[in-house]
């Protein structure tokens, strides 16, 4: 009878007090905010800072004075306040950059578009025809996936040899197709499977061809899927090192990461800048293209997994 | 009415009477096979020949401008008593097992992180995610003017914090040349393992957790009991490419090290470069590449039960 007038004290300020507006979702009102400060965004924080400061770093050094670079005593290494363009110049004016650039964005261009248009067929030939065998061949495309180029870039190199495509584009144009069709065959398997079966039996019975079908019906409606095998394709050329390596060999004909590597180091104390400024302009278009499709990137790379 | 009757019938004896190529024009089997061609042409001339040929050359003495001969196995036989071939195949070893573990349990860490409510969240997934867009070869090389032996900045750093005296010799010391390749390969292999991972998570339902967390369960034990579970089978995968690339790799080691200090990064992939076309000896190149299918297989058979376990617990027959 004693604690009746306290609870009743207590029942009247929680009706008083306004209900608070909660903002939190789930089950996230059970962590306290110097909590989430320590487990979530301290780890967090050291984390992402990890991942981006070689980017950081590499665009710094790319505008830094010489002198700045080779000097970290006399001036704060972290910042420079005369930031300097002369890196760049060099690079596009005194090598064969631009060439390189042009050579990397033609390769990786054909490559994806060869590579997108015979995984089209072949994904929508496993998926809808499911001509006889068709599992069994979206086994094997799922296998070649996995032969990693390390093992490839010996007998390729001489089979390239012998096709007289040695030292061509065309050796890459051709052979990057092998790393990129069985990705992009098995990322639009999966998006043709979500198309209903009703719009292409429609089709069929006022008597569209297979080919009409395709490119109608099941192309329109794929557009997000083929947008992210074409960027995640093109991505791919772009990064691919061993073949170009091993294919090319006159200067002019080298793709950016190649010509970088071999043609930048060379024992100079002062290379640092334009090499950073190489690095740099070579990552540029890649991560200006992410930015904007970052979510057909994240289905692309989590949906050739998933499937 | 009887004209009605006759029409159709004709009509159906038409249809039925269609020519043999129009048949063939809607026989599935014949319009798969022309619709495989382009992509089955790139896999067989630019892969299955490929693969055969290399197997085939490791058991010849070609070199680059000669036709080889048969040797039978005398390049397996040679590389056998070669110490750098299986410092080469022991560096690969530690290499891919260290980079491996480490990138799954941050990647998983950092899966777990963003898949929290916070602010930013998007722009956070984002920018995770760069060093996997840019190529290999040129954050590498960010990673070999961060790892300089004179100019580094983490020797500078360590230096004013009062840690160390002298600048560390990062990729000219054995023991810090393979700390810092494995380093620059977690580094780029991080951001797949946590993206995909967090695709999986953004799967799990949370009324799994509130239900736990009802019933008592410690943050520990929802991890336990409920995300590991329902991730294994996307973990299966994930890191079943993580480590066949990270096996595989050339670019990082040979944009860093090239192999050295001493033979101490040397991959058995920058080896069968080195040997098949520095050195032009195609056979025993083809042979240490060769020699990687065994481990690759292995992987694959992972990935294989993997991909079957799922398709258990999902409870689907096909598809």
């Amino acid at each position: 009878m004693t604690d009746l007038p306290a609870s009743k004290v207590d029942l009247k300020t929680i009706l008083s007090t306004p209900a608070r507006v909660d903002n939190s979702e789930g089950m996230s009102y059970l962590q306290s905010v110097p909590r989430r400060l320590v487990t979530l965004y301290l780890p967090l924080a050291i984390i992402v800072v990890v991942l981006l400061f070689p980017f950081y770093w590499m665009a710094l050094t790319s505008v830094k004075p010489d002198e700045q670079l080779l000097d970290l005593d006399k001036y704060n290494p972290f910042w420079t306040w005369n930031p300097t363009f002369k890196h760049f110049h060099k690079l596009l004016f005194e090598s064969y950059y631009p060439h390189w650039l042009w050579n990397t964005m033609y390769v990786a261009v054909c490559a994806t578009v060869l590579s997108i248009i015979a995984s089209v067929l072949a994904a929508y030939a496993i998926v809808r025809l499911r001509y006889k065998g068709a599992n069994l061949v979206g086994g094997l495309i799922f296998l070649a996936y996995l032969v990693p180029p390390s093992i490839l870039f010996i007998p390729l190199a001489t089979v390239v040899f012998q096709y007289g495509l040695f030292d061509s584009p065309m050796a890459l144009i051709l052979t990057y197709p092998t790393i990129l069709i069985p990705f992009s065959t098995w990322l639009l398997m999966g998006y043709f499977k979500t198309i209903p079966f009703e719009l292409e039996e429609c089709a069929l019975i006022d008597g569209a061809s297979r080919w009409q079908i395709l490119i109608k019906i099941v192309l329109p409606l794929a557009i997000p899927g083929l947008i992210s095998a074409f960027i995640f394709c093109f991505t791919l050329c772009w990064n691919e090192f061993i073949y170009a390596l091993t294919f090319l060999q006159s200067v002019s004909n080298k793709t950016v990461p190649v010509a970088i590597v071999n043609e930048f180091v060379d024992g100079d104390i002062y290379r640092w800048g334009s090499l950073m400024a190489g690095a740099l302009a070579g990552s540029l278009p890649l991560v200006i293209l992410y930015a904007f499709f970052v979510e057909h990137y994240v289905s692309a790379m989590t949906g050739a997994v998933k499937e | 009415m009887a004209d009605v009757a006759l029409a159709q019938r004709n009509a159906k004896s038409q249809v039925r009477e269609a020519s043999a190529w129009s048949q063939l024009k809607h026989n599935r089997n014949w319009l798969g096979f022309w619709f495989m061609v382009p992509a089955m042409a790139f896999l067989i001339f630019f892969l299955a020949y490929p693969l055969g040929l290399g197997i085939w050359l490791s058991f010849t003495d070609t070199r680059i401008g000669r036709v080889g001969h048969f040797i039978a196995t005398e390049n397996y036989e040679w590389l056998w008593d070669d110490a750098i071939f299986w410092l080469s195949v022991f560096n690969t070893l530690l290499y891919t097992f260290l980079a491996s573990a480490i990138k799954f349990a941050i990647g998983l860490y950092l899966a777990l992180l963003l898949n929290e409510h916070m602010p930013f969240k998007a722009l956070l997934r984002a920018a995770v995610l760069i060093p996997f867009i840019v190529p290999t070869v040129l954050s590498a090389l960010a990673f070999w003017w961060i790892f300089d032996s004179q100019f580094s900045i983490i020797s500078w750093s360590l230096k004013h914090l009062g840690l160390i005296s002298q600048n560390i010799n990062f990729l000219g010391d054995t023991t810090w040349a393979r700390v810092c390749v494995i380093f620059a390969n977690i580094w780029r292999g991080v951001p797949f393992v946590a993206i995909t991972l967090l695709a999986g998570l953004q799967t799990v339902s949370p009324s799994l957790y509130e239900a736990a967390t009802l019933d008592g369960a410690t943050r520990w034990q929802n991890f336990r009991y409920i995300t590991y579970p329902l991730l294994t089978p996307i973990i299966a995968v994930v890191m079943t490419f993580s480590v066949l690339f990270t096996f595989t790799d050339f670019q990082l080691i040979w944009a860093m090290t090239r192999g050295g200090p001493v033979n101490a990064t040397h991959l058995m992939a920058t080896l069968s470069y080195q040997r098949a076309i520095i050195a032009g000896q195609l056979g025993e190149g083809a042979a240490i590449s060769s020699a990687m299918i065994p481990f690759l297989l292995a992987a694959i058979m992972v990935s294989w039960f993997g991909l079957q376990r799922r398709k258990w617990q999902q409870g689907e027959s096909n598809d």
